[in-house]
């Protein structure tokens, strides 16, 4: 490996690693400031995705001069991050909802049916 | 036979690559372990997902990826501007109707997941028949906009991946 690669491989994961500390920053930031309950999910579901996957993206391309391949396995724990995230915040904001705990505005479903969360509770097939 | 077996074809393609990506080598005995596990996975779980998933287009299923990751950077930037700059008791935080012309579960839920992920935007429920979700922005000066934003650049593409 040339140094030149091997400076540009090191280049890549120094920002990867400082660009995924400070996004995680920021969303730990959010849920401090940000005054409401439904503001403060979204801090979490975006800023500490990014946070985490450019760490895991570093350690990824930061095994190349190692061990001469690029590691796959970050690539699977960004993949789960990326399909709990959504899941976890839709569990947090239908409590939100339904604890009353959320901007008490809720507009209209526009469909005739009322949402989800407050309707009549179906028995479980 | 094959379709008892194998209720959701892809779902067992993805989990052998997943078993594959997570054991990290080439071997047979990796083979065979995902195989048990594309098989198994599939049948104990098809109770809770009875249809078959149908993709017209799975191809563009990977140019959705690639769009979606790019928002997802986007969306951290604005996110991450909304929460150092703006002050307080200016951030517009907005409920927004999106209404559904999707029907398949499966897309619906893609574009759920994908509202979440992308710019300051939270999907955060559904209405009762399935043709509305409700949607959380944290800073919306034009709801209207954000709205016919999903519509257009998600909604449209995945109605055509999928129906």
């Amino acid at each position: 490996m040339t140094p030149i690669l091997q400076t540009a491989i090191e280049l890549i994961v120094a920002a990867g690693l400082v660009g995924g500390g400070f996004f995680a920053l920021v969303g730990s930031w959010g849920l401090i400031r940000l005054p409401r309950p439904m503001q403060r999910l979204h801090a979490p579901t975006k800023a500490t995705t990014i946070g985490v996957g450019a760490a895991l993206l570093a350690s990824s391309i930061g095994s190349l001069p190692v061990t001469g391949t690029v590691s796959i396995q970050e690539w699977l724990i960004t993949l789960f991050l990326l399909l709990t995230a959504p899941i976890s915040a839709l569990f947090l904001a239908k409590t939100l909802i339904l604890r009353g705990e959320a901007d008490p505005d809720l507009p209209d479903p526009g469909t005739g049916t009322p949402w989800a969360t407050l309707g009549q509770e179906r028995p479980d097939p | 036979m094959l379709k008892r077996l194998f209720p959701h074809p892809y779902l067992s393609l993805t989990l052998i690559v997943l078993w594959f990506m997570l054991v990290n080598q080439w071997k047979l005995g990796s083979l065979v372990m995902a195989v048990i596990l594309a098989t198994i996975l599939p049948l104990v779980t098809s109770a809770w997902w009875p249809d078959r998933a149908r993709v017209r287009h799975p191809l563009r299923l990977l140019g959705y990826t690639a769009l979606v990751f790019w928002d997802i950077i986007v969306a951290n930037f604005q996110v991450a501007y909304v929460i150092l700059f703006i002050p307080r008791d200016k951030v517009q935080s907005r409920w927004l109707t999106v209404p559904l012309d999707l029907k398949s579960p499966e897309a619906v839920s893609l574009l759920a997941g994908t509202i979440t992920m992308t710019p300051g935007t939270l999907s955060s429920d559904m209405s009762a028949c399935g043709r509305a979700l409700l949607v959380h922005a944290l800073h919306a000066p034009d709801p209207d906009a954000v709205r016919d934003q999903i519509k257009s650049r998600y909604e449209a593409r995945l109605k055509r991946i999928f129906e």
